[in-house]
């Protein structure tokens, strides 16, 4: 078994009933790996991680890890992290949405856990659909695209994930895609490491649900299609906006320093306790 | 101070909902979670103040489904918890109430009832949330819902709401009203009084012993917190002893039928009420809430007029207390439930009564408490 095998193998729950519920080809599997190798890498144990998520394909994915985890309401992750994170601060909170779970009904949630800077990383698998549903369109599909809510077409338009979290407020953000495996890896840890409020979006595909309608082939051309249309950070700093029509950043989009909730609090309880004397 | 016999004492003049907040703090809980809505806001104004003096947390959220749901986490990593909140909140929070009840996990939601439906009549009271606390979550499930009617049984009740949420892993209820949350009263704490507090079992065993939804001789299963070495799977997903989803049917129904069973097998841990005057009443109140108040001026004053009158004051409402009223349906003839809705808790009376007894309500839903009067002239027009 090579190596980086015998790694993922490390973090598998072997009691849990294989196989999982993806899709063969699902990019969710890869956005696992890339998980588990940038824990694995920070150092964090088992016993620390607390991995939540929501409902979804990508909410399915914390049964699978060898680690506190907590599948919890449609949306409502971050706020179960939340409370989670306050009560035990020594935890590592780590969050997994779709980007329905995200930014459809979880929006709220997400705009204020940004907002607040609670010590939490929040990663985003972005496939554009709703895909345990059966592919309906989500706030993240772009316009004219097909769904199975949209068979004629989309007519809204779409969310950035990214760029929500940076407008409300969010340290740390960062995207990749399930193509750009060893970006995602880097992001990943980068996330882990910061203290704070950080968030990964990571671009992936749902072929059977979003490709098919969308007749943009197997999970391999979507990848490719991932490949053509990203463009990291530092290269589209010398891109014209022109040149950057139809393309999307990957990489670092922010990373700044903001005063911790947990921190911030540690300061309200003494000054309770100074009042009350 | 001291009183009388000489034992030392503080003497607080407390409104219901500080009266909670001191009973929540008493039984342990470390965790608030909440969003402002009458009658219940001074709940978490207190909470915002008391929780950071013992290293407690409060936090404000952006909503009440985001509130219950903090509350289940952090409870999940081993801090008491509570939220608290009004009709509409109550509404939005049903969904992660299902899911506490489904994974078990221990946490205390105060209602403080106003008038419904919708945004109803936020400043005035009402008795309409007592099926929605049995029934408001989707799913065939187990509940155990709590109801004040004096600041004292604020304080008490609140405390016993944690205790049985820890014991039996399952989200308690305490239902008060406008008129309960909102008044105040003298409230005396004796400083060798004995508090019994409960706190979850823990397993400790092994980790690699340990099956989180494994049925005990009392139906509740041991419980780890995140963290302490036991790595689990917490899901709302119907699921295994594991905590791995299921959907086995073998696997299904023994789960369901557990939730049921840690509850109904300890039924009479769960009944709190008093008797009051019943034993030779040919008329008996069946009250709760601020209701019981006015229903107990009513006796005594009938007493005074002669009238056989008595009254069962219900502290728990569900699981409703059968035999407590079948006791009363036993010895008096007729039965009178006065409500501040169309006749809640008198349908569970209408349907455990036999045919023994008459049973008469008075439901009056304009936002204004029954007063002892109203009582008195039903008592008249049915004895
Ligand atoms: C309150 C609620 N509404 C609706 C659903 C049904 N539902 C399950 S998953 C899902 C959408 C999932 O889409 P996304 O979050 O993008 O995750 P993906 O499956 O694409 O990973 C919906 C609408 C639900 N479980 N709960
Ligand atoms: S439906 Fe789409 S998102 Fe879900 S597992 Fe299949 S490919 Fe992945
Ligand atoms: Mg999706």
């Amino acid at each position: 078994m090579p190596e980086i095998t015998k790694l993922i193998h490390k973090y598998l729950r072997h009691d849990k009933k294989f196989p999982h519920v993806w899709c063969p080809g699902c990019g969710i599997g890869i956005m696992l790996g890339a998980l588990i190798r940038a824990i694995d890498r920070c150092g964090f144990t088992k016993d620390e991680i607390v991995l939540v998520s929501g409902i979804g394909c990508t909410g399915r994915l914390p049964v699978y890890v060898d680690f506190n985890t907590l599948h919890t309401t449609h949306g409502r992750a971050l706020a179960f992290a939340t409370g989670v994170k306050l009560a035990n601060p020594k935890l590592k909170v780590i969050v997994v949405m779709g980007d329905g779970d995200a930014v459809a009904i979880g929006g709220n949630h997400f705009i204020h856990a940004a907002r607040r800077n609670i010590d939490l990383t929040a990663i985003i698998v972005n496939n554009s659909i709703y895909g345990m549903t059966g592919g309906q369109y989500s706030p993240t599909t772009p316009y004219g695209m097909k769904t199975t809510t949209s068979s004629y077409t989309h007519i809204e338009q779409a969310f950035s994930i990214s760029e929500l979290a940076v407008t409300a407020g969010a340290p740390f953000v960062g995207r990749g895609t399930v193509y750009h495996a060893k970006l995602l890896d880097s992001l990943m840890e980068k996330a882990f490491m910061k203290k704070g409020f950080a968030v990964v979006e990571v671009i992936s595909h749902c072929h059977t649900q979003f490709g098919k309608l969308n007749k943009m082939g197997s999970a391999v051309e979507m990848m490719q299609w991932q490949r053509d249309h990203a463009v990291t950070v530092e290269k589209a700093a010398n891109m014209t906006e022109e040149e950057l029509k139809n393309k999307f950043k990957i990489g670092v989009l922010i990373d700044k320093d903001l005063p911790i909730y947990l921190d911030e609090y540690e300061k309200i309880r003494e000054m309770a306790k100074t009042k009350n004397k | 101070m001291k009183n009388k016999k000489n034992r030392p004492y503080r003497e607080f003049l407390l409104q219901g909902n500080e009266a909670i907040v001191e009973g929540a703090i008493k039984a342990g809980c470390r965790f608030f979670a909440g969003y402002p809505i009458t009658p219940a806001t001074e709940i978490s104004e207190a909470m915002s103040v008391k929780l950071p003096q013992v290293d407690g947390t409060f936090i404000q959220m952006e909503d009440e489904i985001a509130s219950i749901a903090a509350v289940i986490g952090a409870s999940l990593a081993g801090v008491k918890s509570m939220t608290a909140t009004s009709g509409p909140g109550f509404s939005l929070m049903q969904e992660n109430i299902g899911f506490a009840i489904m994974a078990e996990v221990p946490c205390v939601i105060v209602d403080a009832m106003r008038g419904g439906p919708s945004t109803g009549l936020p400043t005035s009271p009402s008795q309409s949330d007592v099926m929605q606390a049995r029934w408001g979550t989707h799913g065939d499930h187990p509940i155990i819902v709590l109801c004040p009617s004096t600041v004292r049984e604020c304080y008490d009740l609140t405390i016993k709401a944690f205790n049985l949420s820890e014991k039996f892993r399952n989200p308690v209820i305490l239902l008060v009203d406008e008129v309960v949350a909102h008044m105040r009263e003298k409230i005396t704490f004796y400083d060798d009084e004995e508090v019994e507090i409960f706190n979850r079992i823990k397993p400790n065993m092994p980790p690699e012993w340990y099956i989180p939804y494994v049925d005990t001789p009392s139906g509740v299963p041991l419980m780890a917190n995140f963290g302490e070495g036991y790595r689990y799977h917490v899901t709302g997903l119907t699921h295994d002893i594991r905590g791995f989803p299921t959907s086995r049917p073998d696997e299904i129904d023994p789960f369901i039928r557990r939730l049921f069973r840690k509850i109904s097998q300890h039924f009479s841990e769960l009944q709190f009420g008093d008797f009051y005057e019943t034993d030779d009443a040919d008329i008996t109140i069946i009250a709760y809430g601020c209701v019981a108040r006015s229903a107990k001026r009513a006796v005594i004053d009938a007493r005074q007029k002669g009238l056989k009158v008595g009254l069962l004051k219900l502290n728990t409402l569900w699981p409703f207390m059968r035999t407590a009223v079948e006791r009363v349906l036993n010895t008096s003839k007729i039965i009178i439930v006065p409500e501040m809705n169309m006749g809640q808790i008198s349908r569970e009376v209408k349907r455990v009564n036999k045919g023994s007894s008459k049973v008469f309500t008075i439901n009056k839903v304009d936002g204004i408490i029954i007063t002892p009067q109203e009582i008195q002239a039903r008592i008249k027009e049915v004895a």
